[in-house]
């Protein structure tokens, strides 16, 4: 099928993009990569009336090192944070994500912001965005405001953007030497994960888990944090068997999806068989930055 | 609806073309440009037979309005196969059975370009990753890795005996 019809706009600032969207209200809708939108205009799921393309915007898109901060450009490909050298040295979850997101030419295409902003539970950004306690800014009419990821995501497809205000950059913190993984199941590399699991893990001296995070994916709306299980590994020496006691603590009943392709019991199984391998691949990566 | 006018270079010439905002740029080429090299078959994002190289990037070309292209450099099938008879990639797809229909092949012979163009000694990983995106119904993809494979394999030849 073909979309209906729209008019497009293509603005080159970033005012110029929040004066178009506040002339059209609800009307109106922005384009970023078009990775999930333009399917989405295509099968008639979305009939917005204008279009306010991103792409002419160049101060959106760009990664800045703040010093103890990473700034992400919402406009950011997918392609191009996968291939940043310092994304890789700084917050190498983000790239273990991507790599699962689609494919090379919708990566190119594809972007951070527009990931996060899409907000489809199986997505993998949000997930890493929330195992890093990441920061959303959002520019509207009447100025900026900066949204905690947690409270950024509110549902399937659902976040707290407002009509008029766009996503405009992500701020991470930089954290201390750890080991981070990022470990899904789908189909087919590339496939929307019927499950995936972020993990992140800080050694102290001795080896033991000074600190972690387990973030689960796809299993809810939204991206799920278990921190009954990293509180279970701090300050442990982490071995096959404590990982195993301590995903038995994830607790199942916050899983809700449920469908015929993929069922809640499967889902329940394979949640935390993911949390475990991340986990274990978090502390071995921490193991080797901390020598 | 507003029409625009567009510039861009297709294939290292410059064309203008008048669209509608919901026109893709794949129907921009194959109906307006008449290269029809580039094949639509999901027209949206999910089978690759529509990927083009945009920018020096490849991308969905089902997935990107034409409206968007303006001043961008694209590069279908055409573009990359010669005048007269089969470029390297597609001599090989040929000879190692990487075809049957031949609907993806246009979408796939794209990737390989842009990977060997990109990457001079891929890897068989490599390989998979470039045609990840890429839907064959008939093949089976062994045909299409070895066709990739025999490519790469005659370039280290050539480094080798130059
Ligand atoms: C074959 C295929 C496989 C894929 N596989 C995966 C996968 O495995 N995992 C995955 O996560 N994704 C996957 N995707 C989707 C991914 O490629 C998209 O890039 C992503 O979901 C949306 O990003 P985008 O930049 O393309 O945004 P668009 O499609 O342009 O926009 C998506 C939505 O976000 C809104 N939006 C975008 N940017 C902003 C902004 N700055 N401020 C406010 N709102 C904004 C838009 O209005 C729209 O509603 C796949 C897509 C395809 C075609
Ligand atoms: S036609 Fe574009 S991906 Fe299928
Ligand atoms: S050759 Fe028929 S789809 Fe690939």
């Amino acid at each position: 099928m073909k979309p209906a019809p729209f008019d497009y706009h293509a603005p080159e600032t970033i005012q110029g993009a929040l004066e178009l969207l506040d002339r059209h209200g609800s009307d109106a809708r922005v384009i970023a990569g078009g990775q999930s939108l333009v399917p989405m205009l295509a099968l008639r799921l979305a009939r917005p009336e204008v279009l306010v393309d991103l792409n002419r915007i160049p101060e959106l898109a760009g990664i800045r090192d703040c010093g103890g901060t990473i700034r992400i450009g919402a406009m950011t490909r997918q392609a191009h944070a996968l291939a940043s050298p310092l994304l890789r040295d700084r917050l190498p979850l983000l790239g273990y994500g991507l790599y699962n997101v689609g494919h090379p030419p919708t990566r190119a295409r594809g972007t951070i912001g527009g990931s996060v902003s899409h907000a489809d539970p199986a997505a993998e950004t949000p997930a890493v965005m929330l195992a890093y306690d990441a920061r959303m800014v959002l520019a509207g009419k009447s100025g900026t405001r900066t949204v905690d990821v947690a409270d950024f995501m509110l549902g399937t497809f659902e976040t707290c953007i407002e009509e008029g205000e766009i996503l405009t950059e992500i701020v991470v913190d930089v954290p201390p030497a750890e080991g981070t993984a990022f470990v899904e199941l789908s189909r087919r590399k590339g496939d929307f994960a019927m499950a995936s699991a972020a993990a992140r893990m800080r050694l102290n001296e001795d080896g033991a888990c000074a600190s972690a995070r387990l973030v689960i994916g796809a299993v809810a709306p939204v991206p799920l944090r278990f921190d009954a299980v990293t509180d279970a590994l701090t300050g442990q020496v982490v071995t096959e068997g404590l990982l195993r006691e301590a995903v038995s603590l994830i607790d199942l009943e916050r899983f809700e999806f449920d469908n015929p392709d993929i069922s809640l019991a499967y889902r329940r199984h394979i949640g935390p068989v993911l949390a475990r391998r991340a986990l274990m691949q978090a502390f071995e990566r921490a193991g080797e930055r901390r020598s | 609806m507003k029409m625009h006018d567009l510039e861009l270079s297709v294939n290292g010439q410059s064309v203008s073309l008048r669209v509608e905002p919901r026109q893709t740029l794949a129907d921009a080429l194959r109906g307006t440009l008449g290269l029809t090299g580039t094949h639509l078959g999901c027209e949206h994002g999910v089978c690759g037979a529509c990927t083009i190289i945009v920018d020096g990037e490849p991308a969905r070309g089902c997935l990107m309005l034409a409206v968007q292209a303006q001043g961008a450099e694209v590069i279908t099938v055409e573009g990359v196969s010669p005048p007269t008879g089969l470029s390297p990639i597609q001599q090989a797809m040929r000879e190692h059975h990487g075809l049957q229909c031949g609907f993806c092949t246009p979408g796939m012979v794209v990737v390989l370009h842009h990977l060997l163009s990109t990457n001079p000694d891929p890897t068989d990983d490599d390989i998979r990753e470039a045609i990840s995106g890429q839907l064959c119904r008939c093949t089976g993809y062994q045909g299409i890795m070895a066709a990739a494979r025999a490519v790469v394999a005659r370039r280290r030849h050539e480094i080798r005996d130059n």
